[in-house]
Order: C-alpha cells, then sequence, then structure tokens
C-alpha cells in the first residue's frame, strides 16, 4: 500500500490517477422478490398487449361515452379496404376527424409473403388470435398480472422498497438537482460513484407514475367493460365516464405502456446493457467510480 | 457438478426452449390444446370471483329515458329462416307458446298475452357485445325468477337452459346461465322494447336479458325454458350455441 503510493508520486500524472481510482464496486441492487416479479410482469404484459391488439382488431373503433357502435361518432378508428380508382388495399387510420395513409403499418399490413393482409394491427403484433382465444388469453393473463403486482405491491410497502428505492430524495426534488438530472439525460451520462448507487429522479418518477397511475388505470378501464364488474362497481362507470369512455382510456394507456417499455429498453441499451440485464438478473450491479476530474 | 453449472445448463436448456417455442410461431402456443386446462382455469377464476364479488345479487346500473342509445345494432339471427317463424310472426304470435319443462315439478306452456299478464319489470340497462361495441335500450318483460318459481324448480337442478327458434350454421341457438344469474331480479324474458313490442331483429316474441354478461348470452327468439343439472348431454355439451365454438361459458367480462 504504502510502496504503490510512494511509487504513484515518482510516475506520470496519468498512472497516478489510475492508482488512486478506487476499485469498481459492486452492490446487490434488486431483491429476488423485485426480479422475479419484474420479468413475470413483461411476460404477462406482453400477453395482455397482444391479446388487446388482438381484441381491439375484432372491432377497430374506439368512442367516447356509455354506447358506441357503427354510426357513432369515433375518436378513433383503423380500417383496411380496397381504393375504388385503383383496386389498391389502402389501411386508413382516422384520429377524430383527421385520417392518416397508414398502408403497411396500420389498416393493411403486408405477411412475409408480401401478401396485403386486411386488419387493424399486423398479425405479428396479434399472434393471429380469434376473438374467443384473445379473450382467453387476455383475462388470464390479467389474473396474472394483478397476483403479481399485488405481491409486488405489499412486498414494496413492507419491505421498504418503495420508501428506499422509488420515493425521491429531498436533495433530488430541488429544481436545481432535476434540471441537472435532465441534462445528464439529454447527454446521455451514465450514473457513476455514488450517483449510480440510487435511481435519479426522473427514473424514480417515471417507475412511481407507472407503478400507481398507468397500471391501476390499465387494470380499473379493464375493468369498467366488464358487465359483472360494473355490477359489483357501478363507480367505475362515474370515474371513466362510461364503458366506451373506459374502452378508449384503456386503448391510450396501453398506448402510454408501449412507450415507456420501448424508453426503458432503449436506456438499458445505452446505459450497459450487460450490467443492468445481470443486474435484474442476479441483482447485482456493477458502479463506476468517479471519473477523475 | 458444481451449482454454476447445472444453473448455466438450466439456463442453456430454457433458452433452446424459449428460441424453438419462437421459432415453431407463436399461434401454436396461443392455440395449443395444452394450454387449454390453464384458460379453462383463467375463466373458473372470474367465474368464482365475480360470484364472491356479486353474492349481495347488486342490480346493474340502470339508466334513463335520455340514455337509450339512438341505434341498437342487433346480434346473431336478424330473422329466422323457415316458414314455422313466418307464420308466427303474420299470426303475431298468436299461437306461440313458451314451454317451461326439464328438472320442475310443473310444467307450464304459456301464450304472450299469459305471460304479460304476469308481474313485469322494465330496465334500461347497457348491452355490451364481446366484441367491443354496446347500446344501451330499454326492455320490458318477466323476470325468469318468477317463471322458475311458478314451475317449482327441482333441487336438482343447476342450470336454466334457453332454447331459441332461431338457427346459425344449421344448428339450433341455445344459451344457459347457472341458478345464480337466473334468479337475479334483472335477469327478464324480454317481450318489450323501448316501449314497443319487441322486434323481430332483436329476438321476437321473446328474449333474454343477463344483464350480468357479455352480449351473445342474451338469447334471442327463446321458445323453451329447459332447467337441468348439467349441461353435457346438450348440443356440444359446452352449453350455448358460441360456448360450443369456443367461446366463454361464464362471459361476465
Amino acid at each position: 500500500m504504502a510502496l504503490s503510493e510512494q511509487r504513484a508520486v515518482s510516475e506520470p500524472m496519468i498512472a497516478a490517477a489510475v492508482h488512486a481510482r478506487p476499485a469498481r464496486e459492486i452492490i446487490y441492487r434488486h431483491s429476488i422478490v423485485v426480479r422475479l416479479t419484474h420479468w413475470l410482469n413483461a411476460l404477462f404484459l406482453t400477453l395482455l398487449l397482444m391479446s388487446g391488439l388482438a381484441l381491439f382488431n375484432v372491432h377497430p373503433a374506439l368512442y367516447w361515452g356509455n354506447y358506441g357502435y357503427p354510426g357513432v361518432p369515433t375518436v378513433l378508428t383503423i380500417t383496411g379496404a380496397l381504393d375504388p380508382e385503383t383496386a389498391r388495399p389502402v389501411g386508413t387510420t382516422r384520429i377524430g376527424d383527421y385520417s392518416i395513409d397508414t398502408t403497411g403499418i396500420l389498416g393493411v399490413t403486408y405477411d412475409a409473403n408480401g401478401r396485403a393482409r386486411p386488419g387493424a394491427f399486423p398479425q405479428w403484433a396479434t399472434g393471429g388470435l380469434g376473438l374467443a382465444l384473445a379473450r382467453d388469453w387476455h383475462f388470464l393473463a390479467a389474473w396474472l398480472f394483478v397476483i403479481n403486482g399485488t405481491i409486488y405491491l405489499l412486498f414494496g410497502l413492507f419491505s421498504g422498497h418503495f420508501k428506499r428505492d422509488l420515493a425521491p430524495g429531498r436533495d433530488q426534488l430541488r429544481p436545481r438537482h432535476i434540471l441537472q438530472d435532465i441534462g445528464n439525460h439529454l447527454r446521455l451520462r451514465r450514473p457513476r460513484g455514488e450517483a449510480a448507487k440510487r435511481y435519479n429522479v426522473l427514473q424514480k418518477l417515471s417507475y412511481l407514475v407507472l407503478i400507481f397511475v398507468l397500471l391501476p388505470a390499465m387494470l380499473l378501464s379493464g375493468l369498467t367493460m366488464s358487465p359483472a364488474a360494473t355490477a359489483a362497481f357501478p363507480f367505475l362507470f362515474d370515474l371513466f365516464g362510461g364503458r366506451q369512455s373506459a374502452r378508449t382510456i384503456h386503448f391510450i394507456t396501453a398506448n402510454l405502456l408501449l412507450i415507456f417499455v420501448l424508453v426503458h429498453v432503449i436506456q438499458v441499451l445505452l446505459f450497459g446493457v450487460f450490467n443492468l440485464m445481470r443486474s435484474m438478473i442476479t441483482g447485482r450491479y456493477v458502479v463506476k467510480p468517479e471519473r477523475a476530474t | 457438478m458444481s451449482r454454476i453449472i447445472s444453473r448455466r445448463g438450466l439456463l442453456t436448456a430454457g433458452a433452446a426452449t424459449l428460441g424453438s417455442t419462437l421459432l415453431t410461431g407463436c399461434n401454436r402456443l396461443f392455440e395449443g390444446a395444452s394450454m387449454r386446462p390453464l384458460l379453462d382455469f383463467g375463466q373458473l377464476m372470474s367465474w368464482k370471483a365475480h360470484r364472491l364479488l356479486l353474492a349481495g345479487q347488486p342490480l346493474v346500473r340502470e339508466f334513463t329515458l335520455a340514455d337509450i342509445s339512438p341505434q341498437f345494432p342487433p346480434n346473431g339471427t336478424e330473422m329466422p329462416e323457415g316458414f314455422e317463424y313466418f307464420e308466427l310472426l303474420v299470426s303475431e304470435f298468436a299461437n306461440w307458446r313458451l314451454k317451461v319443462d326439464g328438472l320442475v315439478n310443473k310444467q307450464l306452456e304459456l301464450s304472450l298475452d299469459e305471460i304479460k299478464a304476469l308481474p313485469g319489470r322494465t330496465q334500461i340497462t347497457q348491452h355490451s357485445c364481446d366484441e367491443g361495441w354496446s347500446a344501451i335500450g330499454q326492455w320490458t318483460g318477466v323476470p325468469v325468477a318468477q317463471l322458475l318459481k311458478m314451475a317449482e324448480l327441482k333441487p336438482e337442478a343447476r342450470y336454466i337452459v334457453f332454447h331459441c327458434l332461431d338457427q346459425l350454421e344449421g344448428e339450433s341457438y341455445y344459451e344457459s346461465i347457472d341458478l345464480f344469474d337466473a334468479f337475479h331480479p334483472q335477469t327478464i324474458l324480454a317481450y318489450g322494447m323501448n316501449g314497443k313490442a319487441l322486434p323481430v331483429q332483436h329476438g321476437a316474441p321473446l328474449r333474454l336479458r343477463v344483464e350480468r354478461q357479455i352480449g351473445y348470452k342474451n338469447a334471442k327468439f327463446v321458445t323453451r325454458v329447459e332447467a337441468v343439472d348439467r349441461l353435457g348431454p346438450i348440443a356440444g355439451g359446452k352449453g350455448g350455441f358460441w360456448p360450443d365454438r369456443g367461446y366463454q361459458w361464464y362471459a361476465g367480462l
């Protein structure tokens, strides 16, 4: 120890920095419950999304209010039809009064053989499920999602996971810190040292919105579509403004979840896919030391 | 053998299984017969959970006249084929009778006028199709519970089957519900819709309203109510035209 310090003094600056750098530290980041519920949640949400898109394909229109059927003004429709002049299949996505040609992406998609297929969402996204099977899968996955989510919520509450890991620290809520964190995200700077040992404030806030707003909204708007569930909880109609509004909110929230997942995965790829994947599989996460300045 | 090797072996085997599953395609995974027990378990969970939640038999929300939707798309058959129904229609269902039989002490045969003379119920409720659309209508009819009381249900009866006049794909439409739903005050056989006689496309002269379940459970053109102890011996054995074709028998969601 003393020897290396003495040697460091006599060697060039760069070597000194290397020697002075503390060893990289391995922390235990994710408990077994968080890791298991995370991956199960990923699986169940995938099943819910695919079967949900299959269900949307059966009646590819969204309405607002209590009722909605062909002829009632729509919030969104995704349709496929043959162009009367060119006989070319055209996919049209209509949001309110605004129409977009989405041929190839939505409404009409092409399969592996280049054949045009009608349908709001493509077959690879819906698993090709028909109505009966899509309903079975959707409701089974919903049960599993609820059971898994309940285990996570109880664990988060009683183990101190929410308080310790997800509640932003007082220092993190200062406007200056938040602005700094936004800057870090925009410059794609990887956290190091002490800062890497806890979630950053934007990360904490997005997890909190996901866990306590988006996922519960998904469940409750889903229940509002059930005639039995609304018999037990009629206030759901008032909460969402009717069964068709709930269906529309269910769809919008699903899209927000999808955006969350995309950003989440992109960030994992950008901020050290190996380290982050290992931490969510084994729990162990390597904290890189602060950069010498 | 170290634990690391066995764990690695496990991961490799898991990855290989996952890979081959993805290669053989999601469709086979989704539709595989091996998944059927799991999916049936999901259905059973929903049915039993709803029975617990609804143990107090609360009423579904009833809407006001102003909430009735301007149109009400008809499900399924809009006009039964064949001379038999045509004859009933032109005679304004004068010779039509509703049979109540099966596991009952007193078989009934009621004319439309006799049914209308029974204590009735009018309700404005939401009809939701499993496809995703919904409409609101007003229904007037006789509670199924009323008919079952008159016919004196035997203690071994567990399900009520509704046989219909219409055919789809060459087979008679039918549906069935458990006694929990059959005795709910809003479960009625309706002969009126939106203040008028039940229109043909909505199942004239009599249709089922089972308000805590999805559209296809609400059988139209009902001509016979049968009390049974099991559903297996009837038609495809799954308790309904659509359940025989892979759809859920309990459709509370």
